[in-house]
Order: structure tokens, then C-alpha cells, then sequence
């Protein structure tokens, strides 16, 4: 086989032979060609801006020749890129020239059914229109409550936040927090009254002694984080990953515990056990800093090593070593929390679990632990107050949502979560069954509702139930083509975008500007939420006349302005970074009802949960049937970018990774294909099998964000599997709201036919 | 004059394929040939394992087969060592693709050969190739070989262990591989260029 064929990338194993043809079906050479003219040969003009391929925003440099963006590169002076970016990264130009594009407004077309997939083009004034008028009905018959919002990306805060505030409905979610990162958020928040933000304050700089647990670093590519966990390894850092599949990480790591799935509570209880029993906890910092440490020490004593060894299916004596290393090395020692944290649904209480370990080593606000994160000062735009205050909370976690003394009814998933954030999942019910009220309407921006949210027939049984259901996305997505109205954004290249203001180190504020015009008859989200607001009668919170003009008076706040901030690209300030920074001012960075760190927390017992974490065994699959986990593409963003052709050809469909065993006593291999049938007999594939010794016996393996059923998606239609598809189930974690998604088990039906595909070499061709 | 090279370590790479992509883009590489690529190996079984990945591209050869095969001259070497191809006066015939032990060249269907040039025109205007530049492990250095305080020097410097692909076909390739896993035996051993 051609060696250039033979691997790309691991699970794209698979994906690489599928190559091979293509690879074989160059074109033959044309002896009278001459050599193009690159981009880079005339004027090029820079552009700073920040990359929207995934959530981690970092600064990038876009290099424009002839009215086009050829390449974007990362910018130096930018603390998220440090003038490097990640695959995704690089490849996101792709996406801007994609002939698959939405190009203009989508009108379903009379008579069909949401999920036919019939439009019409429409005008801007046409689409806008029926939406409003669709929206002020809704209003009309059931109140503003009973529109909901679900927003991704930059663009929320034009419809995550500012538009829904301004037109006051509490129904707005943020899949980042109850699909994602919830548990994490919340436990921090009670254990540190602190969020972890979405930029993970891990002092890698500092740090010697690094435990990852099921946090798949280089395989997740955010950018500084793999710069950081990079530099750290050279600089002789010490790692032990925790993970029942052999990962990236894992493969770099001193020591691999291959843990049963579920069973990582344990594994921490004994951490704290050992901590505790041993006396390596660090005592002045405990006495210090935190409360509760007599109730913890009783409550730990019987988790043995012993005891968390059956249940993990580990060696006692490397989970009392791990423990042991961590705290010869401590406070330059630290279990970071991950990201993707809904798993079993008792997430916050695995959560609060690792920050306790963390905790003992004295290594919160110290150097080569955590750092505090400190936001960066600047001001809302000065509009009128909003009747109600943005509720969906964002990556950060646990912020409002609470209504009550508002004079508007309350979300409806209200009251049940402790944490108050929005459980996006829970606002699904209330569209079919109407309880506790009705929820008529819905916006969807850039989020994918069929690959995030588990249950997809429940959701596409919601979305028929709708009196107006409105899509704004840069692809006709799977779920996009089942809107009333499909709105087509500009790329990120194309548009500003409100200021993001970054957590971190060196708190910093970031622009988004447009390196080139729009493509085709697309819009930025703001105009979007602007024209509509306008027609929605809410012009007092949209007097700005453009977006310059916004942008401009909120830099003022600053003493800076947009013309500094296009010149800059990013606004760095000074933090706070550790405890010694905020003690010389005074102040005390623990927002705990205690103002201390809560070993023990005293809410969380009032409100009827375990004070201290206790382990709860996960649900077992019928036989013959593996746990389905999932994980991430290096150069995917969930299910964003397989349209991408560059992104595509590094990894162009996903694969079930089984073991070697296993799939030799299914009569399996390699490259055969097969259907994934779930415990609830829901099927998807066909999917490549890739059976390997990376993983346990009772697992497979998806990388999430394959398997798009969207005919439009030229590229990514009907390559590889989604793993979201096969979630019928998902377990709600009662203190976060977060739908813990590793519930699911699935059997391998073998026999599925390979899917018949076009080239990408064809498909790549199309670009614009 | 400089003596341009690369190393990469593999320590360090976790096969993300930014380089790759950085790649496409930077030198407009069409879709379904490549100037660089990644390989993985895995060893071992369950749970003693090992695995590598390794980004493979042009190796820019001291004593490179794909140049003295060329029948018009359009595979050359440049002052600065770089390996190129001219490709107004290539023609395709393809004795270069058949000459390199490393399958590192491909026909353009634009109608000449392509390869990696380790971004020749970045060098020039002072820059890092654009694999180099973008890596977010930082595993790439690259610099003038007989400058011993380039970044290349010092990382071969400091490696634990350096190699080089297939070292028994005498090219004394100018892209070598730094702190390869030794477990295993993933990597050949090779000799310093
Ligand atoms: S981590 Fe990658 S995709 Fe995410 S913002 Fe940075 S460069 Fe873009």
C-alpha cells in the first residue's frame, strides 16, 4: 500500500485506507502546465482577529490577498495563541469558501413537514418579517416566556443574551454548560466559589507532577492548553493519566491507570483516603484556606486503596504511589479538572471529589496548581435595563436563571437543578408536554441540536410541536433543515462580533473584525439580532446604528477605542494569579458561603446531597453489549467541522474502536463496517471498526461529531457515526443539571454495507 | 551560506496534524496529494503499549537520489541546501517520484511535481516554515545547521537520542527525529546528518 496511504491520523486509521483510491486517482500530469502564481507573490495585508473554530478564541492573523483570506496564522502578541494555532485552526479558511454554504434566507415551503427539507429563497425583509411576526404571536398567546433560545459560539451574546433579555424570556441555554462542562463549573463554584471559566486556569508553567483523568489533552487541541501540557513534559513534568483507553495523553504519560469505566470517584476517594490517612496532606494550607477538614478525614477512612481497587479495576499499589508522588511533589501538583464532565450523572459530586484532592495538596492560587482567573474590566453597552437579565449562564456555569420578583414566570426547568444554570436538555419536555408552560418557539444558533442534546428523537419530536422554529447557522446542518426559517451567518471571517472579554492569567479583551465582506447574501449575527429586534418593537436596546458604533462606545469604557482595538487585535490587562496577589490587597478570592474553601459543604447538605463525595456505582449494559465513549478529533470541533475538505482529508470519518479481542470473537476487523445498535435498538452507521489494544474489553469508541445525515453537507453527509444518535439515554445529574451521556451501551451488528461516497478530492474541487 | 534543517521531536508530537493542515493551506496544496503527512505507529498489547506518530515530509537530503535523475534540471539544490523543483522547466516524467526512498513527491495535477520546500518563500522574508510556525506542541525547530546556537542546534543538542529515516540509503537527510519512544523499537537508529 502506498506508505503516504497507510495512516494519517490513529482513528482516522481507518479513514486512510479509505483514501488510498483517491490518492491513486490523481489526475495525470499535464506536461504544458506552467506554474500557478501563489497568493503570497503580490500584496498581502493582515487583518488580527480571533478564530471561531472552536470555543478557545484564539488570536489569529489573516492574511488577505485579492479581496480573499489565503491562510490565517496565529497572533503573537495574543495570550490564547502566542502566534501558533491548533489544526482546526488553520483549517478554518476552508469553511468561508465552501460552496455547501447557506447563501441566503430559507423559507419552508408551504404544506411540507419540519424535517422534509423543502425551501424556497426569500429575501432578508421576507424572512426577518415572518419571523417577527411569528415571535409576537407566540407572545401574544402564551407570553414572551414561551420563546426559548439555544446559542453557540461567539454569536450568543447576540442570542444567548442580548436579544432574548431584551425581548425577556428566560428560556435561553447554552449546551456548553449542561452538555459539557456543568458538574465541573459547579462543583468549583461550591468547593472555591470560584467558576473554572473557559480557560482551564491550570499553572502549567509551574507544575511538576500532572494528572490527567479521562482529559484526552492532544487529541482535544485548544491551543495554549496543548502548548502548556507540552512545554511542561519537556521541561521533565511528571504524568500519569487516567483513562480506559489508551489515549494521546496516555501514550506520553510516566503511568497509565486503564480505570473501568464510571469507577473515577473511587479512585479519587482513595487519593483523599491515602492524603488523609498518611498525613501528606498539606496541613497549613488546610487549616488555612479551608473548612470541613475533620468531616472529610471521617468520611474517607474506609477507601482504601484496596477498596478502590476491586471497584476500578486497578493495583492498589499504584493508586497509593499516585497518591504518594502527588504529594511529595505538592503544591507543584495538580488534577486538572477536564472539560467534558458529564458523564454518569454524578458528575459535580466526582468534581467536587478531584478539587478535594487538589484541595489537600495546597495548590489552589498557588503556583503549579490552579491560578485565579481574573476577567477583564469592561463595560456593557449602556442600554436600558433589560426586563430580565441574560439566564443561560455561559461556559463559566452557575449564573442566573433564577426568576423569582421578576413579574415573568420562571424557566421552565426552574427549581430543578441546584445550580440554577439552565439545563438545555430540560427545556425539551416542556415543548412537547406544555408543562409547566408552554414553549412555542425557538431560535437555534449554532448549535447543533441532533449532535449535542442526547435523545434526538425526542428533540425531533419537540421541534414538530413548535409554532416557529428558527435556524441561524453557517451550514445547512442536520437540524437546520428542519426550520420554519433558516437564516444564513456570515463565517467569522467575514464579521465582527461583540468583544470577548477572556478570563485568564493576563485577563485580556478581544475584537472580531472582518477580514473580507461577506460571501453571497449572508449576515454577521448582529445584524441579524439587530433587524430583528427592530422589527420585534425592542428599538430602545438596539440604538446603536452599527456595529462600529457599539463596539466603539464599549472600548470607551476603557479608555481605549475601536480603532485601537482593530490596530491591537487583543487588550491585555494585569491579574491576579495567585493567593499571596490578593492577600497583599486584602482580599479574599473564595465566593464560598464560608469564605473559605468548602471540604465540607453545609449547602450542599441543606439542600439534601452529600456533603462530602460518595461513590455510586455506574449502570451496568445488557449482555454482549460494550459502554459507549466517546471523544474528540484533533482537527474536529464536535460536530462543526466535518465539512471542512482540508479538515476532512486529515480525518474524514470516525471509527468504533474495539478491542483486539473482542472484535476477533465478533469475526470483526479492521475495516469492516457495521451498524451500532443500542440498548434501546437504535441503530447508526455504517461505521468503519478499528480493533485495537488501546482500549478495555467493556468499552468502545467514538470520535464525536461524525455521522451528519444533512445532504447539503456535501463533504460530511453520511461518513463515519454519531455517537449523540445512539444516546437514547443520558443520566441528569440533580446538582448541576448536566446530562451524563456514558450511560449508553451498544452491540456491533456486523455485516453493514461500506458506504458508497464521493472523492473529497472531488468535493474539494467545488471550493469557491 | 546557511544549511538548512529541521527536527522534530517526537516526544513531543501528538499527531494533530496542525503542520498538516498549515501545509495545505500555506503552499496551496491540492486535495488528495500531500507535502506532509503523519504516520502512527502502535506496539504492544493491552495494557503495555507504546505509539508514535510521526510527521514525515521532504527530508531536504545532503546526497538526495530525486536530484541527479532529473532530466531537465528542475529538481535541484539551492545554495541554502534546500531540495526543489523548478516547476516551469519540470516536466513530469516522474524520475524523481521514483528516485526518493522517502515517497515524499507528488504530481501536481497542475502538471509538475510537487514537494515540501520547507516554505522557501517564508525563509526568505526571515520567517519560520509555516509547519514550524503553527505547531502547538512546539515539537518543529528549525534553523542553520552549522550555526550551533540555532534553534535546530540546540534542540539536536540537547535530544536524548536523534535519528534519521532509513539511514542505510546514504541521502544524510537534513530532517531528523529527536527523544524517539524507545520502547518497542519504534524507530530505526540512523546517524546525525
Ligand atoms: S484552539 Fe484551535 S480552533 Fe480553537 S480557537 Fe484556537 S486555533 Fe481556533
Amino acid at each position: 500500500m502506498d506508505r503516504r496511504a497507510f495512516l494519517k491520523l490513529s482513528a482516522a486509521s481507518v479513514g486512510a485506507v479509505m483514501l488510498a483510491p483517491e490518492a491513486a486517482a490523481v489526475k495525470l500530469p499535464n506536461p504544458l502546465a506552467r506554474a500557478p502564481a501563489s497568493w503570497f507573490d503580490g500584496e498581502v495585508s493582515s487583518v488580527l482577529t480571533f478564530c471561531e473554530n472552536c470555543f478557545w478564541k484564539c488570536g489569529v492573523r489573516a492574511s488577505v490577498a485579492d479581496g480573499r483570506v489565503w491562510k490565517v496564522d496565529g497572533y503573537a502578541a495574543n495570550p490564547k495563541s502566542r502566534g501558533r494555532l491548533c489544526p482546526r485552526g488553520q483549517g478554518a479558511v476552508a469553511q468561508t469558501y465552501d460552496p455547501d454554504r447557506l447563501k441566503r434566507p430559507l423559507i419552508r415551503v408551504e404544506g411540507t413537514q419540519r424535517g422534509d427539507g423543502k425551501y424556497r429563497e426569500a429575501s432578508w425583509d421576507e424572512a426577518l418579517g415572518v419571523i417577527a411576526s411569528g415571535m409576537l404571536a407566540i407572545k401574544e398567546r402564551y407570553g414572551s416566556e414561551s420563546m426559548a433560545f439555544f446559542a453557540h459560539g461567539s454569536g450568543d451574546t447576540w442570542f444567548g443574551e442580548y436579544l432574548p433579555a431584551a425581548w425577556a424570556t428566560p428560556n435561553v441555554g447554552k449546551p456548553s454548560v449542561s452538555l459539557c462542562t456543568g458538574p465541573r463549573e459547579t462543583a468549583s463554584q461550591w468547593t472555591f466559589g470560584r467558576g473554572i471559566g473557559g480557560h482551564e486556569p491550570i499553572d502549567w508553567e509551574n507544575t511538576d507532577y500532572i494528572v490527567l483523568i479521562g482529559h484526552h489533552i492532544g487529541e482535544d487541541t485548544h491551543n495554549t492548553q496543548l502548548q502548556d501540557f507540552s512545554l511542561a513534559l519537556k521541561r521533565g513534568a511528571e504524568l500519569v493519566v487516567v483513562d480506559p483507553r489508551f489515549s494521546v495523553a496516555a501514550s506520553k504519560a510516566g503511568r497509565w491507570l486503564p480505570i473501568k469505566p464510571g469507577t473515577d470517584t473511587a479512585l479519587l476517594l482513595a487519593w483523599l483516603h491515602v492524603l488523609v490517612t498518611e498525613e501528606l496532606y498539606d496541613k497549613a494550607y488546610v487549616e488555612r484556606y479551608t473548612v470541613g477538614f475533620e468531616q472529610l478525614a471521617a468520611h474517607v477512612q474506609p477507601f482504601t486503596p484496596e477498596w478502590a481497587a476491586d471497584i476500578t479495576d486497578l493495583d492498589a499499589d499504584a493508586i497509593r504511589t499516585v497518591a504518594r508522588e502527588l504529594a511529595a511533589h505538592a503544591p507543584r501538583a495538580v488534577v486538572p479538572p477536564g472539560r467534558h464532565t458529564v458523564w454518569y450523572g454524578n458528575d459535580t459530586q466526582r468534581m467536587r471529589a478531584l478539587y478535594l484532592v487538589n484541595a489537600l495538596l495546597g495548590n489552589y492560587g498557588v503556583e503549579g496548581g490552579f491560578y485565579l482567573a481574573q476577567a477583564p474590566y469592561l463595560e456593557p453597552y449602556p442600554h436600558p435595563a433589560f426586563p430580565l437579565e441574560p439566564a443561560a449562564g455561559g461556559c463559566s456555569g452557575a449564573s442566573g436563571g433564577e426568576t423569582l420578583d421578576t413579574g415573568f414566570r420562571a424557566r421552565v426547568d426552574d427549581g430543578r437543578f441546584f445550580a440554577h444554570t439552565t439545563a438545555v436538555q430540560e427545556l425539551i419536555p416542556a415543548m412537547i408536554s406544555g408543562e409547566p408552560y408552554r414553549i412555542a418557539g425557538l431560535i437555534a444558533y449554532g448549535v447543533n441540536l441532533f449532535h449535542s442534546i442526547p435523545d434526538v428523537a425526542r428533540t425531533q419530536e419537540a421541534l414538530r410541536k413548535l409554532d416557529l422554529y428558527v435556524a441561524i447557522d453557517v451550514l445547512p446542518m442536520d437540524h437546520v433543515m428542519w426550520a420554519d426559517v433558516i437564516l444564513p451567518e456570515a463565517t467569522y471571517l467575514e464579521r465582527y462580533d461583540d468583544l470577548v472579554a477572556i478570563a485568564h492569567k493576563t485577563p485580556f479583551i478581544e475584537l472580531r473584525q472582518p477580514a473580507v465582506d461577506p460571501m453571497w447574501d449572508t449576515k454577521p449575527g448582529w445584524w441579524i439580532a439587530r433587524e430583528l429586534g427592530l422589527r420585534l418593537g425592542l428599538d430602545a436596546y438596539f440604538d446603536w446604528p452599527d456595529i462600529e458604533a457599539y463596539l466603539d462606545k464599549r472600548l470607551r469604557t476603557i479608555g481605549s477605542s475601536l480603532e485601537q482595538a482593530k490596530a491591537k487585535g487583543t487588550l491585555v490587562q494585569r491579574g491576579r494569579p495567585y493567593l499571596a496577589d490578593w492577600e497583599a490587597r486584602n482580599l479574599n478570592p473564595f465566593g464560598t458561603p464560608s469564605g473559605r474553601i468548602e471540604l465540607y459543604s453545609q449547602t450542599f447538605a441543606d439542600a439534601g446531597f452529600d456533603p462530602l463525595p460518595t461513590y455510586e456505582p455506574p449502570n451496568d449494559g445488557p449482555p454482549g453489549s460494550y459502554r459507549l465513549l466517546y471523544g474528540r478529533s484533533p482537527v474536529h470541533t464536535f460536530a462543526k467541522t466535518q465539512n471542512n475538505w482540508v479538515l476532512m482529508e486529515m480525518h474524514g470519518q470516525n471509527a468504533v474502536w474495539i478491542h483486539t479481542a473482542e472484535a476477533e470473537a465478533l469475526g470483526v476487523a479492521s475495516g469492516d463496517y457495521v451498524w451500532l445498535e443500542n440498548q434501546d435498538g437504535v441503530r447508526d452507521g455504517p461505521v468503519a471498526v478499528y480493533a485495537t489494544e488501546r482500549l478495555r474489553r467493556d468499552c468502545v469508541y467514538l470520535v464525536h461529531g461524525f455521522g451528519h445525515r444533512a445532504k447539503g453537507m456535501r463533504v460530511a453527509d453520511g461518513r463515519g457515526a454519531s455517537d449523540t444518535a445512539l444516546m437514547s439515554r443520558y443520566r441528569l445529574d440533580p446538582i448541576s443539571g448536566g446530562a451524563g451521556m456514558r450511560v449508553n451501551f451498544v452491540k456491533l451488528v456486523p455485516g453493514a454495507p461500506r458506504p458508497r461516497l464521493p472523492s473529497l478530492r472531488k468535493l474539494a474541487e467545488r471550493s469557491v | 551560506m546557511p544549511r538548512y534543517a529541521m527536527a522534530i521531536d517526537l516526544a513531543a508530537c501528538v499527531g494533530c496534524a496542525a503542520c498538516a493542515v498549515a501545509c495545505k493551506l500555506e503552499n496551496e496544496v491540492p486535495a488528495g496529494v500531500d507535502r506532509l503527512w503523519i504516520r502512527l505507529e502502535e506496539r504492544g498489547t493491552f495494557p503495555d503499549l507504546a505509539m508514535q506518530y510521526r510527521p514525515e515530509q521532504c527530508l531536504h537530503c545532503a546526497e538526495p537520489p530525486c536530484v541527479p535523475v532529473c532530466p531537465t534540471g528542475a529538481s535541484h539544490v539551492t545554495a541554502d541546501g534546500l531540495v526543489l523543483v523548478d516547476a516551469e522547466t519540470c516536466i513530469a516524467c516522474g524520475a524523481c517520484i521514483a528516485a526518493c526512498p522517502y515517497d515524499a513527491r507528488y504530481f501536481d495535477p497542475r502538471g509538475f511535481v510537487g514537494k515540501c520546500t520547507f516554505c522557501e518563500h517564508r525563509i526568505v522574508q526571515g520567517q519560520l516554515p509555516a509547519c514550524v510556525e503553527t505547531c502547538p506542541t512546539l515539537c518543529r525547530t528549525f534553523g542553520d545547521l552549522d550555526d550551533p546556537e540555532s534553534d535546530v542546534s540546540r534542540a539536536i543538542r540537547a535530544a536524548r537520542r536523534v535519528d534519521v529515516l532509513k539511514p542505510e540509503q546514504g541521502t544524510r537527510p537534513k530532517l531528523v527525529y529527536l527523544n524517539t519512544p524507545a520502547r518497542f523499537g519504534l524507530a530505526a537508529e540512523g546517524a546525525l546528518p
